[in-house]
């Protein structure tokens, strides 16, 4: 396929999943910043939004402050947020557009169809806290469409696989980052452990890549730091978590190299990364740092999108 | 102006017979039942996504184009009496092409004013004396035509660069089946969906001989926001080939690639939806993005089929346009079976004091305009407006051509006030292969809107109509 088409469509899920990542992070938030004070103690919840979404920096440049109102607007809504809601969704359907003869109507018609929905009910924004819970809900079930078409509806060739080589690159890239912004929660200091501030953070993070429930289902304990980092971060069978992307990522390109009778560069890394998680233990990350493990991650993780920029996609 | 002939209630209201079935489902179909279907329409080719961009209009970077559930219907004969003429008046094109570009026969015969192909900013001097392969220069040709009475079709205008509005012809007979099955089965109505294999088959036919035996066919657009950029990611989907832009493509000794993620792929045909001007940064507009560098020379060595082929602007514009009848007798030899619109050229003093005496009952188009941009349509314009025509025409007499104003045909329309007649054009797509020239029984209908209105572009906010070539 052309090189263009198979950057597109490698975008194009980045986008989709990089906007459902952020209505969860601002929907995580809300409910750990509705607790009474007494829970959750003085930290700026929206302050840790700016950090998880990346876009801190950015956000000091056009507001004073980082309130509710500020935040919720520079993630969901703004304009000169690239990573914004909005922008993902409308680069999804520019990007869609692009390349809508590799893709299945079924995804044309959930890009096209959210994209309508984005300028004609929420061009002006959000106005209430319902509204918003709304708005939250709209981005996530669009992602849910868009990844169910795509699945249900895509021929298994190099199109399918170089969309999901995005999605799973941009979901760790996620995973890790939250993880990353919120470490020092998860360290095991004895004085804080168990107290209700850590305890809500700890929810808010699992909330934040959907894994409340599944944690109860593995671990069947009370949220432990460790448990919640070993579940993120190395178990295979949470499909947020770090383990499973580089699985699928191994897979999918594995798959491309069959298809076209030649490995490279690509799959050698994603496979080193992939290793790497398969032969970590828990006790060891913490023993030399969480945070170090997981800033090596996410650098590993975008020389990994260089790769296949440079092996496939130009 | 004459009253304009109506195709379902012709002249006396006596209802013609093509519309006979279509006229007694209208009686039992309550209007609310039509109008729930055209919001459906709507609906569809918004989700679908069925759009056109419209240049210079930030607030609507793309629109939807009015969809009419009314089809409009022909009967068989009436149809085949079209193809003919339209087969005849294309291969006449063809024929003309290639003459301008090498021997120009047609110009020692003194048919044509030399001046008005040498002169003209469409004539291409890289295009002399290059031959193409198998001689195919309009490989698709759009002809607009008008209707106005019950035997006479006109041509409008040759469209044989880059005619649009084939997509339209295919979607909206496919909503028009989804919408309306049961007045189908009420009708035999020609099929038109063999168009993508046609087309893919044509453009096969005129590989250059160094392809291989499976050549392989790419079409060109200029990208995304390009107006009828719905068009070409339809089509190319439809034909199963990749839809390229100028950097997906690169030209190595004289061939042409694509850059895929598998490496380069040789190309052999281009359905290019991109103006000359734009091509080849090399050979044309060195400002230009959209081309590929070096592809005029590959075209030169013949490793690469252009389709249309560089240089045919010559061919539609609407100077060379009122000289088609005596091309057609030039090159075949026969009668021309359809006829054009009387057109006088200004550029022709004796011409240009008629239309200066005449202007407010007459059309008049820039020879080089297109969308109905920049025309003036005497009847209906102001009294200022014809003054500022005036002083133009004056000033460059043969930047211009005059027609009378039609009575071009209307057909029933659902309108805010229920059906209502609509002025109509048809825009049939005719493809020229190796060896055969096809048309698949049908093309665009355009309809005018607005109540006496003559423009039927999109662009000016005309829509667009199924249109139904009974089989008998």
């Amino acid at each position: 396929m052309l090189s263009r088409t198979a950057e597109n469509l490698y975008w194009l899920a980045r986008y989709v999943e990089r906007a459902e990542y952020i209505a969860r992070t601002i929907d995580a938030t809300l409910r750990v910043t509705a607790l009474p004070a007494a829970y959750i103690g003085k930290t700026n919840e929206w302050e840790s939004a700016l950090l998880t979404a990346g876009v801190s920096a950015s956000f000091y440049e056009v507001y004073l402050e980082a309130t509710e109102q500020n935040v919720v607007e520079y993630l969901a809504f703004s304009p000169s947020n690239p990573s914004s809601i909005k922008n993902c969704i409308e680069a999804a359907r520019l990007n869609s557009r692009s390349v809508r003869t590799a893709l299945t109507s079924e995804m044309w018609d959930t890009i096209n169809s959210a994209w309508i929905e984005l300028q004609e009910v929420w061009g002006k924004g959000t106005s209430s806290r319902e509204e918003l819970a709304r708005f939250l809900r709209f981005v996530q079930e669009t992602s849910l469409r868009f990844d169910g078409s795509a699945y249900r509806t895509m021929l298994r060739n190099d199109a399918y696989w170089f969309s999901r080589l995005g999605l799973h690159l941009e979901r760790a890239d996620n995973t890790a980052r939250i993880l990353d912004v919120k470490y020092h929660v998860l360290l095991p200091e004895e004085e804080h452990v168990g107290g209700p501030l850590d305890y809500y953070q700890w929810t808010s993070i699992l909330r934040s890549v959907s894994a409340l429930t599944a944690y109860h289902w593995v671990y069947r304990e009370t949220l432990k730091p460790w448990l919640i980092a070993d579940l993120l971060i190395l178990n295979d069978t949470l499909p947020r978590s770090l383990a499973s992307c580089y699985s699928n990522l191994v897979r999918n390109l594995d798959q491309i190299g069959v298809a076209y009778g030649r490995q490279g560069a690509a799959q050698r890394h994603a496979r080193g990364v992939r290793n790497r998680l398969e032969h970590s233990h828990m006790d060891d990350i913490f023993q030399h740092g969480v945070h170090e493990f997981i800033q090596e991650f996410i650098a590993d993780n975008s020389r990994l999108g260089e790769i296949i920029t440079k092996q496939y996609l130009i | 102006m004459a009253v304009a002939f109506d195709e379902m209630n012709g002249p006396g209201g006596d209802l013609r017979p093509a519309y006979r079935e279509l006229s007694r489902w209208l009686k039992e179909t309550p209007p609310d039942a039509l109008e729930y279907r055209r919001q459906e329409a709507e609906l569809l080719f918004r989700r679908i996504g069925i759009t056109f961009a419209v240049y210079g209009d930030a607030e609507a970077q793309e629109r939807l184009i009015p969809f009419d559930v009314i089809p409009r219907i022909m009967s068989a004969k009436e149809w085949s009496l079209l193809e003919k003429g339209l087969k005849q008046r294309v291969r006449a094109l063809n024929m003309f092409l290639r003459d301008i570009y090498h021997g120009r026969d047609i110009l020692r015969a003194n048919l044509i004013p030399d001046d008005l192909i040498f002169q003209n900013p469409v004539f291409r001097p890289e295009m002399n004396g290059q031959s193409v392969p198998h001689d195919v220069y309009v490989h698709i040709a759009g002809i607009d035509i008008v209707r106005v009475d019950a035997d006479n079709f006109i041509v409008l205008e040759d469209n044989a660069r880059t005619p649009s509005g084939v997509s339209y012809m295919l979607e909206n007979r496919e909503i028009m089946m989804r919408l309306f099955p049961d007045l189908f089965a009420r009708h035999r109505v020609a099929p038109v969906e063999r168009y993508p294999d046609e087309l893919l088959s044509a453009l096969r036919s005129v590989a250059p001989l160094s392809a291989s035996a499976e050549p392989t066919v790419a079409l060109m657009t200029p990208g995304v926001y390009n107006s009828a950029y719905y068009e070409h990611s339809f089509l190319a989907d439809k034909l199963g080939i990749e839809l390229v832009e100028g950097r997906d493509l690169i030209v190595k000794n004289d061939e042409v690639f694509m850059r895929t993620t598998e490496g380069l792929k040789r190309v052999d045909v281009i359905y290019r939806r991109v103006d000359d001007d734009f091509l080849d940064p090399l050979t044309f507009r060195p400002d230009s993005a959209l081309g590929v560098p070096g592809l005029m020379s590959a075209y030169a060595a013949g490793n690469i089929t252009l389709a249309n082929a560089v240089g045919t602007g010559i061919a539609d514009d609407k100077a060379i346009y009122s000289y088609m009848p005596e091309i057609v007798k030039f090159y075949l030899g026969e009668e021309p079976i359809l006829k054009n619109v009387p057109t006088w050229r200004c550029r022709e003093p004796k011409d240009l004091s008629y239309v200066l005496d005449n202007l407010s009952e007459l059309v008049v188009k820039e020879v080089h305009g297109s969308g109905g941009y920049g025309m003036l349509i005497g009847p209906a314009a102001t009294k200022a407006t014809i003054e500022a025509f005036r002083d133009k025409l004056k000033r460059e007499p043969e930047g211009f051509i005059a027609q009378p104003t039609l009575a071009l045909s209307t057909c029933p329309t659902c309108t805010a006030s229920g059906l209502a007649p609509r002025h109509v054009d048809l825009r049939p797509f005719v493809l020229t292969g190796s060896k055969h020239v096809t048309i698949v029984p049908g093309g665009l209908t355009r309809v005018a809107l607005k109540e006496g209105s003559l423009v039927v572009n999109s662009s000016q906010g005309g829509g667009t109509k199924d249109t139904w070539i009974l089989d008998e």
